[in-house]
């Protein structure tokens, strides 16, 4: 399942308080052929996620329907692409939240965000994101996700998962994934 | 007027936009998402930013008559107007956001209000001049021609 499609339907969960962006991401995602679902706050995202965003110690109550193998989820996401600056959860503390999550956690995070600061950068990529993008986000970034894109739940093969990790290379050469099938 | 000439007209109307600054290289990448299954991209999008930023403007205009100024919370307005006006690719309404929100750390009352001056001044052209290239748009269309693309570099 999955390695016959030659465009494997990633889906990509995209949170972004702003309806403008809001739309702006779903239609650079689906020119990708990702498959998007877009909402409008952390907790919605959570939410969605099967995550029960009512904790006081950092640790989240896991809703029933999630599983403790392979960390197979109700909901299949290959990606999440967050804007930085949101009320009340901010794209920093879901991605913590995600970080902190067993079965969310191998899930690949990356920031949006119209402020150019490295602090806020980096504190990002140490948090674990695998990307930051500056707002206003263009195709060419979107380009930059495929090599990120986490395989679902239908892949078993912990060795394909281990093989897009040593794809992964220094930034500069990612202009070669446009197009190129992540498929060992 | 036949097809050819409108669509010269619209080429002509849009570099314009360009060269004055209203408009800048984000607007292009809206219209590279735009196609025959998204024939509407754009102006969906704008749409949206229309509706957004009227709202954003009133509010921000009752905050400052406000007794007691939010600076705070019209920082928060315009750094969504801001991103919003750059998503888009309206230049010198996100130019304009920039000069507000530096006046708005400062609490600068007066400065803010001149800059929500000009700021309405900055959005309601942009408005117009877009409302006037997609009712072009929207003329080439039912002349039955296709609305050029655009190659500018900058």
């Amino acid at each position: 399942m999955g390695v016959g499609a030659a465009e494997a339907q990633f889906h990509v969960l995209a949170v972004d308080d702003s309806i403008i962006d809001r739309k702006l991401i779903e239609r650079l995602l689906k020119t990708s052929s990702y498959q998007v679902t877009a909402v409008d706050s952390g907790s919605k995202a959570l939410e969605f996620l099967g995550l029960n965003d009512q904790d006081d110690q950092g640790t989240i109550a896991e809703a029933p329907s999630v599983s403790l193998n392979n960390q197979h989820q109700d909901v299949d996401v290959n990606l999440i692409i967050t804007d930085y600056c949101m009320p009340g959860m901010t794209g920093y503390d879901l991605l913590k939240k995600i970080k902190e999550s067993k079965f969310l956690k191998d899930i690949p995070v990356v920031i949006m965000s119209s402020e150019n600061e490295p602090s806020r950068i980096n504190r990002c990529l140490e948090e674990g994101a695998e990307e930051f993008f500056l707002k206003p986000v263009k195709l060419s970034d979107v380009h930059k996700l495929r090599p990120h894109m986490m395989k679902g739940t239908s892949m078993e093969d912990e060795a394909d998962i281990k093989g897009v990790e040593e794809i992964q290379s220094p930034e500069k050469t990612r202009t070669q994934y446009n197009g190129f099938d992540v498929v060992s | 007027m036949e097809v050819g000439q409108m669509q010269r007209q619209w080429v002509d109307y849009t570099k314009s936009l360009f060269l004055e600054g209203l408009l800048d290289g984000q607007f292009l990448q809206l219209q590279q998402l735009q196609d025959e299954s998204n024939p509407d991209f754009v102006v969906e999008v704008v749409s949206l930013f229309f509706d957004d930023s009227e709202k954003l403007l009133n509010d921000i205009t009752r905050a400052l008559e406000q007794p007691s100024v939010d600076f705070k919370k019209i920082g928060a307005h315009v750094h969504q107007f801001k991103g919003s006006s750059s998503s888009v690719g309206a230049q010198r309404v996100k130019n304009g956001c920039i000069a507000f929100r530096n006046f708005c750390e400062e609490q600068n009352i007066d400065g803010c209000v001149r800059c929500l001056q000009q700021l309405k001044q900055e959005y309601y052209l942009v408005k117009n001049k877009l409302k006037t290239l997609f009712a072009m748009e929207q003329q080439i269309v039912a002349a039955g021609g296709s609305i050029p693309m655009l190659e500018i570099s900058f």
